[in-house]
């Protein structure tokens, strides 16, 4: 089942990734409370183009001084587009985790995936209670 | 005193050192021989066209050279270790004495067999000695170390699920997230996928969560569990977890690199262990951490022995002999690990410390580790935050939940160093916020530990108040504090010689 998504709206999910669904792709990536408790990151190892993943698979890894994590995949589907720029600047992750931090996009297979995601509200109390 | 310089760069008796490429010029050599006469090159045309450029040193200069890096290290014969045997706990010289004795260390594994009937003897009293502190009935020898040991271990259950025609749908592997990082990553190496439990409160295998990843059993392979955990604790629902996944028709695989705080007290095999590698270096005090080498022996359960790789030593009226070939008596094996028969060197001195210690001095030993360990988390809790309730096994580990905002574990590990201290583990195990993860080990006395808690619990009062100081150390070690993030991102790998210019400018 394909749901596209007219307007932009960002979900948070419990392992502290932030997707953004847009049409029928999705762009991900960690959130800044994540980049904080990871300390300055180092490496990000970004999926490959053209990678299907099911909704909690490894999708990405993310190093930082303090150690290595995995980035699991928020929805189902193909990814599309991944952002390159990571290689060689890691600390963008740190500067802005919910922009120009993204770590790819995906062209997600089920909209549906999405109901069991927290909006920013949710996501925010859910960091309280960590 | 810490803002005095020196022209000479070093700090008192501590010298000063250069990079090795730095002091070394190509026209220096520690041996001066004359060149030979008589001989024609055979390289023909591709004889090297420039110097290689290695440093060199007259022989003196060498020999400072690396004394003087040694003065910078930290050392398990300098002073308390709070990395524990993952690695380095003391290493007793008696050991060394025995791996030196002729009959072992000037024999070659290619000798025939009838000319080292005493070494093959060694390696099959090891092996008794690790079937009978695991209650298991076979082991395998061969691997080098505790992820070599894994490998075979979980190369056993891959082979048992082959002979079950269930390979390839069998293909989960439950990884709970107190386990020891090689964990997932040999099941993945072994073809297997890895499914995460989470732990619970107590840091332990949320068995609610384990019992739903096993609702649909069918694609089960296993379980790797580390007992005890990465957490310092006993995984007290172990028996259950045993039983579930063979319910499920899956093997246990335990990883064994805590065995230091069980051996004696626990036999794995009680506990329905299906394999479990042992890490002489840890348990059993044969060296590592920077050279080692390591020693993995892997013990099986009746339903993975067979499948044990080859070489194994037997006994027959002829007397030892090794059994080579996936054929005859090893017609099950999983196949080969290495090309020999195992680290000898690391069997010796492990059968040297079993026999200077017996069955009795071993328990203690053990006993030993978890109450030395207790005393820190004991003495300590005052001051810094225990991860978890109760007492611990041969590990204390503490969250920075004590310190003042602003001051992270870091700064604490870098505050220890100028107390005299080697930093503990920091952040690992991951379920613990800013982890701080100490092993003393068995061979500490009580004096030296309250040494060691004297000065932790100042750096810990300091961290609870917020001392900025702290931000800055270490103050007192051969470098200042470095850019560790820096050093990751942009790490500079090998020297590069100084450009002409640069030299000019000097």
């Amino acid at each position: 089942m394909t749901q596209s998504f007219t307007q932009q709206i960002t979900f948070y999910t419990e392992d502290h990734e932030w997707v953004t669904v847009h049409g029928e792709l999705a762009t991900v990536g960690i959130t800044q409370y994540a980049a904080e408790q990871l300390g300055d990151v180092v490496f990000v190892e970004t999926p490959d183009v053209g990678k299907t993943v099911k909704k909690g698979d490894e999708l990405a890894v993310v190093e930082s001084v303090k150690a290595a994590s995995d980035v699991y995949a928020p929805l189902s589907g193909e990814v599309v587009e991944a952002n390159e720029k990571l290689a060689d600047a890691p600390e963008t992750v740190n500067e802005h985790a919910e922009s120009e931090g993204w770590f790819c996009v995906i062209k997600f297979s089920d909209g549906a995936e999405t109901e069991g995601l927290m909006d920013k509200d949710a996501y925010y109390e859910f960091c309280k209670g960590q | 005193m810490s803002d005095i310089t020196t022209v000479s760069g070093s700090r008192g008796l501590q010298q000063r050192e250069d990079l090795i490429f730095e002091t070394g010029c190509p026209n220096k050599t520690g041996v001066d021989l004359p060149k030979p006469k008589g001989t024609k090159s055979r390289l023909g045309g591709v004889t090297r066209k420039r110097s290689t450029d290695l440093p060199g040193l007259t022989e003196p200069e060498a020999v400072r050279h690396y004394v003087r890096l040694s003065q910078k290290n930290y050392a398990i014969d300098l002073g308390l270790f709070p990395l524990g045997s993952c690695t380095m706990k003391h290493n007793p010289r008696l050991n060394e004495k025995v791996a030196r004795m002729p009959g072992f260390s000037d024999i070659h594994p290619l000798q025939p067999q009838a000319t080292v009937q005493g070494a093959l003897e060694m390696i099959d009293q090891l092996a008794t000695w690790l079937k009978t502190l695991t209650g298991m009935p076979a082991v395998a020898m061969s691997p080098k170390a505790g992820a070599h040991g894994e490998f075979c271990g979980m190369m056993a259950i891959r082979r048992a699920l082959m002979a079950r025609g269930e390979i390839e749908t069998r293909t989960r592997v439950l990884v709970p997230a107190s386990a020891h990082g090689t964990n997932p990553a040999t099941a993945v190496q072994c073809g297997f996928k890895v499914d995460e439990i989470k732990a619970n409160k107590r840091g332990r295998v949320d068995m609610e969560d384990f019992r739903a990843k096993l609702e649909d059993s069918s694609d089960i392979a296993g379980i790797m569990l580390t007992n005890p955990n990465t957490c310092g604790l006993f995984e007290t629902d172990i028996r259950e977890i045993a039983d579930l996944i063979h319910d499920a028709g899956g093997y246990f695989y335990c990883d064994g690199a805590n065995f230091n705080a069980i051996v004696g007290r626990v036999r794995p095999g009680d506990l329905g262990v299906d394999a479990m590698h042992i890490n002489l270096h840890k348990t059993f005090s044969t060296p590592h951490g920077g050279g080692g080498p390591g020693s993995g022996p892997t013990v099986l359960s009746e339903a993975l022995a067979d499948y044990a790789p080859v070489p194994f030593v037997v006994k027959d009226e002829d007397g030892f002999r090794l059994i080579e070939e996936v054929d005859g008596k090893g017609e099950d094996a999983f196949g080969r690990l290495a090309a020999f028969h195992g680290q000898m060197g690391m069997f010796v001195r492990a059968l040297t410390y079993m026999l200077s210690h017996g069955a009795d001095g071993l328990k203690q030993a053990a006993e030993d580790a978890v109450l030395n360990a207790n005393y820190i988390q004991a003495r300590l809790k005052s001051v810094m935050t225990p991860a978890f309730e109760g007492h611990c096994m041969h590990e204390a580990l503490f969250s920075d939940a004590f310190t003042a905002e602003g001051i992270e574990t870091l700064d604490i590990a870098k505050a220890l160093i100028d107390e005299g201290y080697h930093p503990m583990t920091m952040y690992f195990p991951l379920v613990v916020h800013g982890a701080m993860l100490i092993e003393p080990t068995e061979t500490e006395s009580k004096a030296e530990l309250d040494r060691f808690c004297d000065a932790l619990e100042s750096v810990a009062r300091r961290a609870a108040q917020g001392d900025e100081s702290m931000k800055g150390a270490p103050y007192l070690a051969p470098m200042r504090r470095l850019d560790e993030t820096q050093a990751a991102r942009k790490p500079v790998l090998r020297w590069t010689p100084p450009s002409p210019e640069q030299i000019a400018a000097e």
